[in-house]
C-alpha cells in the first residue's frame, strides 16, 4: 500500500500552487484533504509526480454568510461545516448531508472542495450543490472563473475544469425552503446506494418551488428538474408524488455493482426520494 | 529512487526530526521510525480506524495522511495518553468494563474516544455510537466500548466536579 514516488509542494499562496500546475500539466494535482486521493495513489489507480498540498495556501477557508449569500471556501472540512452555528441557521441541509459522510475521522479531513472538485458519482456534495443551484468559483492562469454546479459534471471524475485550474470555494443563496438529505448506505463510511436532496417552498398550502437532485445514479449527480417540476403547485398528493419519482427516474442511469443490480437502485432511488420530499415538505 | 526531505513532527510532546520520502505514510513513521506501535494497522484502507491518532486537534487515520502533509503537525498516539502506571481514564475504563476481546483495535478506540470526549464531555449513548463509528471492532460487538466511554465520560465529569 504504498505509493509511487512523488515530488511535495507546499505553496503559500495560490500563485505558487498555480505556477507547478502550469510547469508539470496533468503530472500535477492538488491535494485538500486527501482522503479520495490518497487511496487511489495507495492502490496505484492514481499516480501523481508532482503532489501539491493546499493546507497553507492563504484563502482557501472559511464560512461567510453576507445578506442571504453563503460562501464556503474550499478547504473548509465537513467537520467544520457539522459545527458552525451560522451556517446551520442558513443553511440546515449542509449539516444534515454532511453528518452522513463517511465516518468522523474522515469528516476531519474532507473537504468540500475536494468533494465538489474530484468528480466522483459517490460523493454527495455534488448533488448537494446541484440542489442549491450552487455557483463554483475556479481560479487559474486567467484569472477566476464561475461556473454553475449544474453544468460543471461531466462524466465520472471528468468535469468543467481544466487542469491547471484549482476550484477555490462554493457559494449559493441561502435557500430559505424545507429541505432534506437522505441517503441509503450499506454501513456507515460506505458511499450511497441511493441519495436524494430535496429543498421545497410552502405557499398557501401548495408547492411553490422543488429543487431535487440524485447522488450516485448516474456517472455525474442528477439534478432533475422534471422532478421538482412535477411537485410545483400540488400539496403532495399521490398523484404528484408518483409523477416526480417517475420523473426522476427518468433522468437517472444507474449501473449494476456490489450495492446491487439496476432494479434495486432505482427501487432504493424511488424510497430515498419519497422520503426525502415528505421531510422536505413537512419542515417548508 | 531517494528524493528524502527533512520532517518535523512532535509526537507525544517530543520532536522528531528525521529525512523521509514524502509518500511515506503516517501510520509507517510512527511505528516503524519512531517506534510508536500502539497505533496499529487494521485495513491500511481508511476503513478500520486501528490507526488512528491525534493530528493538530483532529482524530485522523495514520493510513492516509503522508508524512509530508503531518510535517510542523503536533501527534498523540495512545502511547501520549497513558502507560502502564498511570492508565489515562479510558483505558481503565475499557480494563473495567472488558471494552475490548483481542485489544487490536482498542488503541484507536481510545484514542479516538478521547478525542469524542473532549469535544462532547457528556454524550449520548447515541452519540458515542455515531462518534465512534470510525473504528471497528470484529471481537465485542461494541456493546462494552460504548459502556466504557460512557463510564469514563462519568468518571472524568466527576472528577472535574470534585476539583472545583
Amino acid at each position: 500500500m504504498i505509493p509511487a514516488a512523488f515530488e511535495y509542494y507546499r505553496p503559500k499562496d495560490m500563485a505558487g500552487v498555480l505556477s507547478v500546475l502550469e510547469e508539470h500539466g496533468d503530472d500535477a494535482r492538488v491535494v485538500a484533504g486527501g482522503h479520495s486521493l490518497i487511496p487511489m495513489m495507495k492502490l496505484r489507480m492514481a499516480e501523481v509526480p508532482h503532489l501539491i498540498d493546499l493546507q497553507d495556501v492563504a484563502g482557501l477557508t472559511g464560512i461567510s454568510i453576507d445578506a442571504g449569500r453563503i460562501r464556503i471556501g474550499a478547504m473548509t472540512t465537513q467537520h467544520e461545516i457539522i459545527n458552525h452555528a451560522g451556517l446551520t441557521d442558513a443553511a440546515p441541509i449542509m449539516r444534515e448531508a454532511s453528518l452522513q459522510i463517511a465516518d468522523p475521522q474522515v469528516r476531519y479531513m474532507g473537504t468540500v472542495g475536494g468533494n465538489v472538485a474530484n468528480g466522483d458519482p459517490g460523493n454527495d456534495m455534488p448533488g448537494l450543490m446541484q440542489c442549491l443551484d450552487a455557483t463554483f468559483i475556479l481560479v487559474g492562469p486567467d484569472g477566476e472563473r464561475s461556473v454553475a454546479a449544474r453544468d460543471f459534471y461531466e462524466a465520472a471524475y471528468m468535469t468543467d475544469r481544466a487542469d491547471d485550474e484549482v476550484l477555490t470555494a462554493v457559494e449559493f443563496a441561502a435557500p430559505n425552503a424545507g429541505y432534506a438529505y437522505e441517503k441509503q448506505k450499506r454501513k456507515i463510511g460506505d458511499y450511497a446506494t441511493a441519495a436524494a436532496a430535496v429543498l421545497i417552498t410552502k405557499e398557501g398550502g401548495a408547492c411553490a418551488s422543488a429543487s431535487i437532485a440524485m447522488t450516485n445514479l448516474s456517472d455525474t449527480p442528477v439534478y432533475s428538474a422534471d422532478a421538482g417540476a412535477a411537485l410545483v403547485g400540488s400539496s403532495l398528493d399521490d398523484a404528484s408524488m408518483k409523477a416526480a419519482v417517475d420523473a426522476m427516474l427518468g433522468d437517472i442511469d444507474p449501473t449494476e455493482d456490489n450495492r446491487g443490480p439496476v432494479e434495486f437502485k432505482r427501487h432504493a432511488a424511488s424510497v430515498i426520494l419519497r422520503r426525502a420530499i415528505e421531510n422536505a415538505w413537512d419542515r417548508a | 529512487m531517494s528524493n528524502k526531505k527533512h520532517f518535523k513532527l512532535t509526537v507525544n510532546g517530543e520532536e522528531q526530526e528525521f529525512l523521509a520520502e514524502p509518500r511515506e505514510l503516517l501510520i509507517h513513521t510512527l511505528r516503524e521510525r519512531l517506534r510508536q506501535t500502539g497505533p496499529h494497522i487494521g485495513c491500511e484502507t481508511s476503513h478500520c480506524g486501528a490507526c488512528t491518532v491525534t493530528m493538530n486537534g483532529k482524530s485522523v487515520k495514520a493510513c492516509t495522511v503522508f508524512v509530508a502533509q503531518a510535517d510542523g503537525a503536533d501527534i498523540t498516539t495512545i502511547e501520549g495518553l497513558g502507560n502502564p502506571d498511570n492508565l489515562h481514564v479510558l483505558q481503565e475504563s475499557f480494563k473495567e468494563h472488558h471494552g475490548l476481546q483481542c485489544g487490536f483495535c482498542t488503541p484507536g478506540m481510545i484514542t479516538r474516544a478521547s478525542k469524542l470526549l473532549e469535544e462532547n464531555p457528556t454524550p449520548t449513548e447515541e452519540e458515542v455510537r455515531f462518534g465512534m463509528a470510525g473504528n471497528i471492532c470484529r471481537c465485542t460487538g461494541y456493546q462494552n466500548i460504548v459502556k466504557s466511554i460512557l463510564a469514563a465520560a462519568s468518571e472524568m465529569n466527576a472528577a472535574k466536579e470534585a476539583a472545583e
